[in-house]
């Protein structure tokens, strides 16, 4: 018996980095899973890569943004799967790297938006599916930078942060009702995103591992790990908690 | 295969409540268990319960204030299973409820003594034996008493904050070569510690069950699962981490 076996999982931003490489974990624990994402494309890959390995999955486009979308997201895994267990809220943007007197009001909007209301709307449309039976369990994408600044990313730091705020407040408010809710916290990830944060920055990836005191950046698969922990019944007491998976970065 | 085949697992105050809990688990995945403790008895029957259950594991009795008992419990556990792994410095003691005016530097002295100095003498003697094996994992016995106060415990409040400290510097110091140290940091759980705990403030663990938005307090059980965790390698990016077993205790 898988450990995810019968359970249905909800990713958005499925279609490429740490989004897809969770959504294909939860495939090959025995869940079900959903992919949201805003390319169409990328979407369908990663249901094709769970399809090869014989396990199940479905694609619907989804902007987080849209209120309207994220609701024919969790219809869409009603229908298709009749129940959601599990979700992994982690459609995210980086945004435009430069000073804060420099960021554009799109930007501000367009990071907020994706990163934090697409995060809240996620869990509106989630929450009340999960309790129709008796409860589940929610990740949200958050970072270190939930917790520290970074210099020229500053909306995106907020926008961090801000998912740390709605989880904290989504536990108090359901995890008596059975569904617990935590965050992830990576450091910087082997992923397209960190290349072009690292390029944003004038620099690369590897220029970034000393930030780590475990001395490399992080893959994308022990992130999904970490995910997959914090959505199994192991966690069962684990509930409003930011989970650093960054290798040391937040305890210099 | 289980999780832990061919490793050894080392466990401070492993003769009740969380140590105990963590031994039988690191035993049922296949670790071979050595258990440090203070009373002889107890320490002995975590043992028996060990075999009888087809595990293996060994006691010596150990006051982690005393780096000569530390370095034999080390020693103990190369002499027996020839190398150290993993270690969960978990002793601990709640000493006097009292508020801080009150409290006398004799139970000052024990409960850093107990709480902090053995945390770090644990880690100095884990650490070169983990290092000749080429890596390793800790997990230190923090509290949410590491991040918020708890009137009447301030000293307890005090050691548990210095865990993290030192967690995060062992994790800056030794995690690039190769051993990973996190901290795991428990609300209330069933336990006796706690029973005491309750009985000091005249109250009971029932009356502390709404401290915790999940609505009940955690199980031993619960905490053994997050340091096995922790102790894993699908833990591989997580170091310098103080992880919350709380039920939302903290979130607000």
């Amino acid at each position: 018996m898988k450990e995810f076996d019968g359970k249905v999982a909800l990713v958005t931003g499925g279609g490429s980095g740490i989004g897809r490489a969770t959504a294909i974990a939860f495939a090959r624990e025995g869940a079900r899973v959903v992919i949201g994402d805003r390319n169409a494309q990328c979407g369908e890959e990663t249901v094709q890569t769970i399809r090869d390995t014989g396990a199940t999955a479905s694609f619907r486009r989804t902007d987080v943004s849209a209120a309207s979308d994220v609701e024919a997201l969790v219809d869409h895994a009603m229908k298709t799967f009749d129940r959601l267990d599990l979700a992994f809220n982690n459609a995210g943007i980086e945004g435009d790297v430069r000073p804060l007197e420099e960021q554009s009001e799109a930007n501000y909007g367009a990071l907020m938006d994706i990163n934090v209301k697409g995060v809240w709307l996620s869990m509106k449309y989630e929450i009340p599916r999960m309790l129709e039976h008796g409860g589940g369990a929610i990740v949200n994408a958050s970072s270190v930078a939930g917790l520290i600044g970074f210099p020229g990313i500053g909306i995106y730091v907020a926008s961090k942060h801000a998912v740390i705020g709605l989880t904290k407040t989504a536990a108090l408010e359901y995890s008596a009702k059975g569904i617990r809710i935590n965050a992830v916290n990576p450091g910087l990830i082997d992923t397209a995103m960190a290349d072009r944060l690292a390029a944003g920055v004038k620099t690369t990836k590897g220029d970034l591992a000393p930030l780590h005191p475990t001395g490399r950046i992080g893959r994308v698969e022990e992130v999904a790990e970490t995910v997959l922990w914090l959505c199994s019944g192991r966690a069962s007491f684990v509930t409003g908690h930011s989970m650093f998976v960054d290798g040391g970065f937040t305890a210099c | 295969m289980k999780e832990f085949e061919n490793k050894v697992a080392l466990i401070t105050g492993g003769g009740s409540g969380i140590g105990r809990a963590t031994a039988l688990a690191f035993a049922r995945e296949g670790a071979q268990v050595v258990i440090g403790n203070r009373n002889v008895q107890r320490g002995e029957e975590t043992v028996s319960m060990i075999r009888a259950s087809g595990g293996t594991a060994s006691f010596r009795r150990t006051d982690v204030l005393v780096a000569a008992d530390i370095e034999a419990l080390v020693n103990h556990a190369i002499g027996t299973y020839g190398g150290l792994d993993l270690a969960f410095n978990n002793a601990g003691i709640e000493g006097d409820a009292r508020p801080l005016v009150e409290q006398t530097e004799a139970n000052y002295d024990a409960v850093m003594d107990i709480n902090v100095k053995g945390v770090w003498l644990s880690m100095k003697y884990e650490i070169p034996r983990m290092l000749k094996r080429g890596g390793g994992a800790i997990v230190n016995s923090s509290s949410v008493a590491g991040l918020v106060g708890l009137p009447g415990f301030g000293i307890y409040v005090a050691s548990k904050h210095a865990v993290i400290g030192l967690t995060k510097t062992a994790a800056l110091e030794y995690s690039a070569q190769g051993v990973r140290i996190n901290a795991v940091n428990p609300a209330v759980i069933d336990t006796e510690m706690v029973e005491r705990f309750t009985e000091a403030i005249g109250s009971s663990k029932e009356d502390l069950v709404p401290l915790h938005p999940i609505g009940r307090i955690g199980r031993v059980e619960e905490v053994a699962n997050a340091v096995l965790w922790l102790c894993s390698g699908r833990a591989s990016f997580v170091t310098g981490h103080s992880l919350l077993v709380d039920g939302g205790f903290t979130a607000r």
